[in-house]
């Protein structure tokens, strides 16, 4: 029943938040490329939290965006609320975060993808991996299709062998009642892939006109709402923000499921797959935190046409009876009516130190895997690894060499690395404390880092990058002016310090020099000496916390330059590490699987130590001159 | 070549003559001269040359020692990149407070064996003896690792794992703050920030001044003395250290204590330990004393068995000599003064002839052979730790004065009204380097520190 169905550069098996960055990646860079997908209803689905973005997460957002990507374009046309966070810390850890209407975002996304030229999208589940000669040569679906390609990527989220649990109830199934992919885990295992069983969950949605609001507090969005792109300059959204609700989970609430946990699968072992420490299900909290009164719970509306509402902190796999109890005796939620039941869903995941940083599997040469499957958890996360997938998947079949993001360019750096070096026992979520150089991955400078680097990939058009170059330009002109700007203490001058709590000035100083002030803005220099030409909002931010923040990034500058030099340390594929003398036990098993590509990465592996590293760049060193002598 | 510039002690411990520092790396020179005093400035100098001044501490203007500093430039240089040697008066004193000096002016110490890598890897070293580096490293490495083992459960390690503690729950709330902004944890205040970091400031602060009163710069080569009762241990502390400290009597078993003293032994420090007799015993308070001979025996890098040359071996002794065979073992025939009934064939068929002295404790008679026994075995390499107890202190004491200097900042920073992910920075680097003491600071503790404190999550 098999038939040759189509031939391509790079297949895209998944259609989530990795398999769209993936896909759209590779059809920018000039591959024919197919986009499969179990169901075209739910291209970029949010099975959980209708929400984008917050700390770390956010940042990925700008990242993709910088970097040429979908997800900060489709956010700022279908949000419902917008929201900048942590604005009373410092400016690294800003962060933006939309709620989204799901529904729109997934419509917007279907609708760019439908659009892009040398992209292919159809409706079939992948079954089977074509390998030969240990390299991959495409996919056959369920119906016999045999699509052909150059490169596979493998986005399939929580569908693989995915497992919904609600309390005494388990079924196979993919997120939100969808068909799971089962085949595909048996084709990844028998091609030598080795998989681990990952568990998340989601909470109930519940009916809007059922919940009454006068028992909750209003959290609404900002007044003037920002963008995650680097390119929306307005939406449309901005005038139609929706509010969340805040609650709390009650006394009742607790005593409801103490008495019910004999029922709960989490205790009751009916979960054999590892959950997220960071994401626990309400059972687990009042179980671990048993002396906390009582637990937040926010209300999210889950787009703008329909009553649904996510109820974020209650996620949980109690049967369904309980759980409506424990609706029920949250304040607000009295009389609520149940419209989806939360659950539990396992699914099998890759473990991701058999990847190369570049995301392609170590046993399969053209193959990738991007997103849950690589052992993450989150829409950003997913997205984060989907563009590095795609772009890569693109650049082996175009024969190039692989993009690699190293973790001083940006939080996507930093959880490939971590993925790929460490792996990881729990689904893994970012976190801004995952970064060493949180000061200089900020969510402000996304473009300054990435989209050089877009634009050398392909992914930036010109027009694009002119204005980013002109915004850099300009930061750069306006820095150097305030260098030069002397403000001296007149009058107006002293009064203006005085009224903002600042020392007078003794004498007369530079823009920089004042600038440091802890107290002093870009907008009170402006006031002091106005800059010649226009800047935008953005680049005068820029300005100030380059000036504000310069002995810490400078500090941090001079980490990373310790980290280049160790990166540049390249290892040779072809090394064998069994025979390198005087490695010790650990390290030689560790480096044979990890298989580092440099003597940076070799160092973050743990059980390698100071003395292994030092006696690897012997090594090196012995084998590099032992090279050189063949050679000549 | 781009390297960072290092520094160790290059010549073995000892008194009386010279101990040098070397320092190798492209800031070499740039960093010693403003250190040394003299009528030359180092970077005006020509390569291959020695020069005559002093170290001086320049933040305080106190001279830590008179020096000869000879200048390398590279590539001409044992490592080919530049070197300075600091030739110190002996002792240790001179040349610990000379390499704190340079490690504070941010000169890092030397990893074991990171000379000779590095002289390898600039192409100073035959490939032919790339093995022979590699097992230098590996075998300084092994011990250092063994040195530090020992200080993780040693008295300073106790001291500073509650400091780690405080900072790492400081640093937990922090993170919450940031990465959970919206959840219901309380904000850390300037106030919170200062109050816990100036606490840990304090107290590491109370340990630099033990430092510098010289209590950790004594710690020597810790020696035990071992034997059956009445072998004549206590006599032999006595002659050693020439004052009654511990009781000496005849009748067995006297000494339940241990008795701690420092004697300079052809200049090389040692911390002996008088121990209670190795005998199994009925005596509860005997056998206290014995139980901690035991372990005292465990820590030592010099053991001193003492046996009596005047009764015939016994059973515990026989099984001593078997047990301590390949550690760094110095047996002692004592009581030359007396008819002698000891087997000592079973003793010269087990131990080289420089591992075994005849002596007399009570006579002073022999000590000389001691000394020149200990002094062998301490420069063939054969006493080990001792060495690197000493220079890892002052990597100790660089590391605590970083950690003062990082709550410093996080406290001016925190008055300054700075952003608390700023103070972070200096909050973790601190944690950090009281952690390179320890010996521990993965980053995974503090994710598991923030999710077993803080209910989080969707």
């Amino acid at each position: 029943m098999g038939y040759v169905a189509g031939e391509y550069d790079v297949i895209v098996v998944g259609a989530g938040h990795a398999g769209v960055e993936a896909a759209l990646a590779a059809a920018r860079m000039g591959c024919e490329t197919l986009l499969l997908t179990i169901n075209l209803d739910m291209i970029a689905f949010m099975p959980c939290n209708p929400s984008v973005g917050g700390p770390a997460k956010g940042h990925v957002v700008r990242e993709i965006d910088a970097l040429g990507g979908e997800m900060g374009r489709n956010i700022d046309k279908t949000f419902i609320q917008m929201r900048m966070l942590n604005t009373g810390k410092g400016p690294a850890v800003h962060a933006l975060r939309a709620q989204a209407d799901k529904f729109l975002y997934q419509h917007a996304m279907k609708e760019t993808i439908e659009r892009e030229e040398k992209l292919t999208l159809r409706q079939g589940m992948a079954e089977e991996l074509i390998v030969e000669d240990g390299v991959c040569r495409g996919v056959i679906t369920k119906t016999g299709a045999e699509y052909r390609s150059k490169t596979v990527v493998i986005t399939t989220g929580t569908y693989l062998r995915g497992k919904v649990i609600m309390g005494e109830l388990m079924y196979e199934s993919g997120p939100n009642n969808q068909q799971p992919s089962v085949k595909l885990s048996e084709s990844l295992r028998e091609n030598g892939l080795k998989l681990v069983r990952f568990k998340t969950g989601t909470p109930p949605r519940v009916h809007k006109d059922t919940i009454d609001f006068s028992k909750t507090e209003i959290q609404p969005g900002d007044d003037k709402p920002n963008y995650f792109s680097y390119e929306t300059e307005y939406s449309e959204r901005a005038g139609e923000q929706l509010p969340c609700w805040l609650t709390y989970t009650s006394e009742e609430t607790h005593k409801i499921i103490n008495d019910n946990l004999h029922r709960a699968p989490m205790f009751s072992g009916a979960i054999e797959g590892t959950g997220p420490r960071y994401c626990p299900s309400i059972e687990d909290k009042i179980v671990r935190f048993a002396d906390k009164p009582k637990h937040q719970i926010f209300l999210e509306p889950e787009g703008a046409n329909t009553k649904e509402y996510y109820v974020q902190g209650l996620s949980t796999s109690m049967p369904e009876d309980v759980q409506l109890q424990i609706l029920r005796s949250i304040p607000g939620l009295e009389q609520v009516e149940m419209m989806r039941t939360g659950y539990a869903i396992e699914y099998d995941a890759v473990v991701p130190t058999q990847l190369w940083p570049s995301l392609e599997t170590k046993v399969i040469s053209g193959l990738f895997t991007a997103g849950q499957i690589n052992g993450t958890s989150g829409y950003e996360e997913a997205a984060g690894q989907g563009i590095m997938a795609g772009i890569n998947a693109a650049r082996k079949a175009q024969d190039k060499e692989p993009v690699i993001i190293d973790r001083s360019q940006g939080y996507i750096g930093v959880m490939i690395d971590d993925l790929v070096t460490k792996g990881t026992n729990e689904p893994y979520r970012l976190l801004t404390s995952r970064a060493e150089y949180r000061l200089l991955l900020r969510h402000d400078n996304a473009d300054l880092r990435l989209t050089p680097l877009g634009k050398e990939i392909g992914l930036i058009s010109d027009a694009r990058f002119a204005l980013f170059e002109e915004k850099k330009q300009k930061v750069e002109a306006e820095l150097a002016r305030l260098k030069e700007v002397r403000i001296r203490p007149d009058e107006a001058t002293q009064a203006l310090l005085a009224s903002i709590d600042s020392a007078p000035l003794q004498n007369t100083v530079d823009g920089i020099t004042l600038l440091r002030r802890p107290e002093v803005t870009y907008a009170h220099i402006e006031h002091f000496s106005p800059s010649p030409v226009a800047l935008s909002e953005d680049m005068k931010e820029q300005v100030e916390i380059q000036v504000k923040y310069t002995g810490y990034i400078e500090k941090q500058l001079a980490q990373v330059e310790k980290l280049a030099k160790m990166e540049k340390k390249r290892i040779p594929d072809d090394i064998d590490y069994s025979a390198v003398h005087g490695l010790a036990t650990e390290a030689k098993q560790k480096l044979h699987q990890i298989r580092p590509l440099n003597i940076g990465q070799a160092s973050r592996i743990s059980g390698v130590t100071p003395a292994d590293l030092s006696i690897l760049l012997v090594h090196l060193e012995h084998y590099n001159r032992v090279t050189a002598a063949r050679s000549s | 070549m781009n390297e960072d510039t290092i520094a160790a002690v290059a010549t073995a411990l000892g008194e009386g003559s010279v101990a040098v520092v070397r320092v190798s790396g492209a800031e070499a020179i740039g960093k010693v001269a403003p250190l040394f005093k003299s009528r030359e400035d180092l970077r005006d100098v020509p390569t291959h040359t020695v020069h005559y001044g002093w170290i001086r501490d320049p933040a305080t203007g106190d001279v830590l020692d008179e020096v000869l500093v000879t200048v390398m430039k590279g590539p001409r240089s044992f490592t080919a990149e530049d070197v300075v040697e600091i030739s110190t008066h002996g002792g240790v004193v001179a040349v610990q407070s000379v390499l704190e000096l340079l490690l504070r002016s941010g000169i890092r110490m030397a990893e074991p064996g990171e000379f000779t890598k590095r002289a390898f890897l600039n192409g100073r070293i035959d490939l032919a003896q790339a093995e022979a580096v590699i097992d230098l490293i590996r075998s300084k490495s092994s011990k250092a690792f063994q040195v530090a083992r020992k200080q993780a459960e040693g008295a300073l390690s106790k001291r500073l794992v509650p400091l780690k503690e405080q900072l790492i729950e400081l640093l937990a709330h922090v993170e919450v703050n940031i990465d959970y902004p919206e959840h219901d944890v309380a904000e850390v205040t300037a106030g919170v920030i200062r109050d816990h970091c100036g606490a840990v400031l304090r107290q590491v602060e109370t340990l630099l001044k033990t430092a510098a009163e010289g209590k950790i710069l004594r710690e020597g080569i810790v020696t035990a003395i071992v034997g059956r009762p009445n072998a004549g241990k206590s006599s032999l502390l006595n002659a050693l250290v020439k004052e009654n400290r511990a009781i000496v009597t005849d009748i067995p078993g006297t000494t339940r204590d241990i008795v701690e003293e420092s004697v300079t032994l052809s200049g090389i420090p040692l911390r002996l330990l008088d121990t209670a007799g190795i005998r199994e015993t009925e005596d509860v308070v005997e056998r206290i004393g014995v139980e901690r001979s035991r372990g005292a025996l465990g820590d030592a890098d010099l053991i001193l068995l003492v046996l009596s040359r005047s009764d015939s071996l016994h059973e515990e002794e026989r099984r001593l000599l078997e047990e301590l065979k390949d550690r760094p073992t110095i047996v002692i025939l004592n009581k030359s003064d007396l008819a002698p009934r000891l087997e000592e064939g079973e003793v010269r068929s087990r131990y080289p002839a420089e591992r075994i002295v005849s002596l007399s404790a009570k006579e002073g008679l022999g000590m000389e052979d001691l000394e020149r026994a200990v002094s062998k075995l301490f420069m063939s390499g054969g006493i080990e730790s001792g060495d690197a107890t000493y220079v890892s202190n002052v990597r100790h004491i660089s590391l605590l004065h970083a950690a003062a200097r990082s709550l410093q900042d996080a406290i001016d920073g925190a008055e300054q009204g700075l952003p608390v992910d700023l103070i972070q920075i200096d909050i973790a680097a601190a944690w950090e380097s009281l952690g390179e003491i320890v010996g521990d600071t993965a980053s995974e503790s503090l994710l598991d520190q923030i999710f077993s404190k803080f209910c989080l999550g969707k």
